[in-house]
């Protein structure tokens, strides 16, 4: 292979045939930089602006385990109170997930009077006697003593052990903890799962096995007199307290419905102002103007703010979110339908227009068939979008799952039921995907993106 | 076999023509039977919303503009007032017209209204999450698309997360990080920025996955890894898209901002709804108006940056 040289006549020949490459003007080769830098400058402000190094460093994190270990677990709080006569009495929260009285297997009376509590297998477990409470974890026993004023901690305190003033606290991981003062002890122990999911406390067919549960429906003696077994365990099951299966469905439904009457009614509603609003098939330049800056109108007043005045209008339910999605969807839709008009081909129009065909039959036959694919796409993506969207839109009550949803994340408490419902709503959203791309490539063959 | 041959097994004009009038007559009876469902269906769907709805359709229409009595104001200065935060003499002590409150001193007597305080709080959590977003979604549209990821594993992975963050509801993200981080804008940002990550990331990767590979095989023709061939071969090609992507969805972001705003995520939303549920006329106007004339400037702004970058070309208003 020989070098190449350019001899300086050749590089000036070759510099004046690609002017475009080697005189660029300013913009071209700086202008990457200056977007760059701008975009760098734009985000220091904005950590000037929303302040973060004071939220970051105020941040509580130790509240994201919590809140996502909470997601998929629930917790029994047991309390060891210590009687002045010597005597442990056991007490459980009134509403704990394993119903009235009850007698775990994981909480074991001595025969000296003493409670032995596992929290972990045999690793991890505490026992509760008059004068002291040993707490066995990572390998060692502490011995907690609490015979005087303050709860003392018996040799060297282990790191996941926190002594204060009138009580110690023992961490022991996601099984749970143990705080410990002079007349009571407090356990939290953690269960995998979700708690009472099909059977809440209250009734007849909480803690049987399955079997059994089965059994009684098939064949059992009724348990309430005047309604069959299967009735009775239906009707547990749809208002179990603690998961309102009946209600979280309901709402669930709601909010497709809303989704679905919002888009459809749009769509309906869109289809002839968009025939007005197109140029080519409306000439009236007024007109056209003023229905597509209607259009905007609905689009931009946005659909939060109809949602909040139909609420007001109609009081919180469904219909004040399907107003919101129809008023909107009305100028979406519209939009893309006018512009989607303002894009046919004219010549199907003339040729039925040449056989004599009246205005109605020229667009049945000559505009409509073009359209129809470009329609329907538009509107099933819509359809799809406003699902997630009416989600959102319930939160500030116009009906839907949305509120429910905020409701369990605002008390901090029931990020278990948000789980569930976050669930549902994947599964909704997922089926509502597959099926209008389903239902898009049904319509319009396979190719069916735009 | 010549055509002669063939002649008596072709069908006649009668059997064409009724071949036609059953399919025609099928078709029919198909869109006829659609149309019923679809009837059965709203009507049911408009009876169970309005069944289950707080106050019903027909009871309410009459009063359906009540809210017209509190949101016209008496005094139609007082939107102006409202707006950029001038003592208004309807003040009487209540919240409803204590507009000169809510000034932001910056610099002595130099103030921000209130409102419009509110408003960049808003537009920056959309413009914020849109870049954020814009910079997790590129390398992860590359892992997804068939021409640059031939692994079909990760490619799964990074659809299957794509379609999960566009699906995950924001205002449980929203709901999550406020809980950690305090409630505030700050919460909004990380749930519409997750939100989009997903949604620009499908919409990128259709665009990767239907450029000219040509320039990619004269970078591989030379050598070069991966990384030089998305920057080269790649980028060149896809970033007009990219950027009018990013531009339709930071007008999306806008709107959804100010929803999230709404729940709980602090700017221009929570201040409206508020005014709202509490009947603030001239305050429900002066916010109504000002997010009005923000969400049709974003919109005009990023509709003329993108005939710029990418010609006319017709956009899906894609969520």
């Amino acid at each position: 292979m020989t070098t190449m040289t350019i001899n300086a006549s050749r590089r000036e020949e070759i510099e004046a045939r690609y002017p475009e490459y080697f005189h660029r003007s300013f913009r071209q080769r700086f202008g990457g930089l200056m977007i760059l830098t701008g975009m760098l400058l734009y985000g220091l402000y904005a950590v000037w602006f929303f302040d973060l190094p004071r939220l970051l460093s105020e941040a509580r994190w130790e509240r994201v385990g919590i809140y996502l270990s909470q997601w998929v677990s629930y917790d029994v709080q047991p309390e060891f109170r210590i009687q002045d006569d010597g005597t442990i009495q056991t007490r459980y929260p009134r509403f704990s997930p394993l119903g009235e009285d009850p007698h775990p297997d994981w909480v074991v009376r001595n025969p000296d009077g003493s409670v032995t509590i596992t929290v972990r297998g045999t690793s991890r477990t505490v026992t509760v006697s008059k004068t002291e409470t040993i707490v066995t974890a990572h390998g060692i026993s502490v011995p907690v003593e609490v015979s005087s004023g303050a709860p003392k901690v018996i040799g060297e305190v282990p790191d996941w052990m926190t002594v204060y003033d009138d009580n110690v606290l023992a961490d022991l991981g996601f099984a749970g903890d143990v705080s410990i003062s002079v007349d009571r002890v407090k356990v939290r122990k953690r269960f995998l799962g979700w708690a009472n999911f099909v059977f809440d406390t209250q009734s007849p067919f909480f803690d049987k096995p399955a079997g059994e549960v089965i059994g009684l429906i098939l064949s059992g003696e009724r348990i309430e007199p005047d309604q069959s077994n299967l009735s009775l365990a239906w009707d547990n099951i749809w208002n179990n307290t603690a998961w309102q299966h009946g209600d979280v469905w309901t709402k669930l439904f709601q909010t497709i419905v809303m989704a679905f009457l919002g888009t459809l009614l749009g769509s309906l509603a869109a289809f002839p102002l968009a025939f007005a609003a197109a140029r080519n098939i409306t000439p009236n330049r007024l007109l056209n103007q003023i229905l597509k800056r209607f259009f905007d109108f609905l689009r931009s007043v946005d659909m939060l703010i109809w949602a909040l005045f139909l609420t007001r209008a109609f009081g919180p339910g469904p219909l004040a979110g399907s107003g919101a999605i129809f008023l909107t969807e009305t100028g979406t839709l519209g939009k893309l339908y006018s512009e989607g008009l303002e894009n046919i081909d004219d010549k199907p129009r003339e040729g039925v227009r040449s056989t004599g065909a009246s205005t109605a039959l020229v667009h049945r036959y000559g505009v409509v068939p073009q359209i129809m694919p470009v329609i329907v796409s538009q509107t099933l993506y819509q359809w799809e979008s406003n699902v997630r969207g009416a989600t959102i839109i319930g939160a500030v009550g116009a009906g839907g799952i949305g509120l429910k949803l905020w409701e369990a994340m605002r008390t901090n408490s029931n990020w278990e039921n948000v789980a569930y419902m976050v669930i549902l709503i994947l599964i909704v959203v997922f089926l509502f995907d597959a099926g209008s791309n389903a239902l898009r490539h049904r319509l319009m063959g396979t190719n069916a993106r735009h | 076999m010549t055509i002669a041959d063939m002649q008596p097994q072709m069908p006649s004009t009668k059997d064409i023509g009724q071949a036609w009038g059953r399919m025609v007559a099928k078709r029919r009876l198909y869109t006829l039977i659609g149309l019923a469902i679809l009837l059965v269906a709203v009507v049911s769907s408009m009876r169970f919303a309005d069944e289950s709805n707080a106050g019903h359709f027909f009871e309410r229409l009459p009063h359906l503009f009540d809210f017209l009595s509190w949101l016209i104001p008496k005094d139609w200065t007082d939107v102006w007032r409202a707006l950029f935060d001038i003592a208004s003499p309807n003040d009487r002590g209540g919240e409803e017209f204590n507009f000169f409150k809510g000034r932001v001193y910056v610099w002595g007597d130099f103030y921000i209204p209130e409102y419009f305080e509110l408003m960049i709080i808003t537009i920056n959590v959309a413009l914020v999450s849109t870049i954020v977003a814009f910079i997790f979604a590129v390398p992860l549209s590359f892992l997804a698309a068939r021409n640059f990821t031939p692994a079909w594993p990760i490619r799964i992975v990074a659809k299957r997360v794509m379609e999960f963050l566009r699906a995950f509801p924001e205002i449980v993200i929203a709901g999550l990080f406020s809980a950690i981080l305090s409630i505030g804008p700050v919460a909004a940002i990380i749930a519409v920025t997750l939100h989009t990550i997903g949604a620009l990331g499908k919409l990128f990767y259709e665009v990767v996955e239907n450029i000219d590979m040509k320039p990619d095989e004269g970078m591989r023709a030379v050598g070069a890894n991966w990384f030089e061939r998305v920057r080269f071969a790649a980028m060149p090609q896809v970033l007009p898209n990219f950027t009018s992507y990013a531009l339709l969805r930071l007008e999306i972001n806008v709107r959804a901002s100010t929803i999230i705003g709404a729940v709980g995520g602090g700017g221009i939303g929570e201040e409206l709804k508020l005014s709202i549920s509490r009947g603030f006329g001239a305050k429900t106007i002066a916010l109504m108006l000002l997010l009005f004339v923000t969400i049709v400037a974003v919109d005009q702004f990023s509709a003329w940056l993108r005939r710029r970058l990418v010609g006319e070309h017709a956009f899906l208003l894609q969520h």
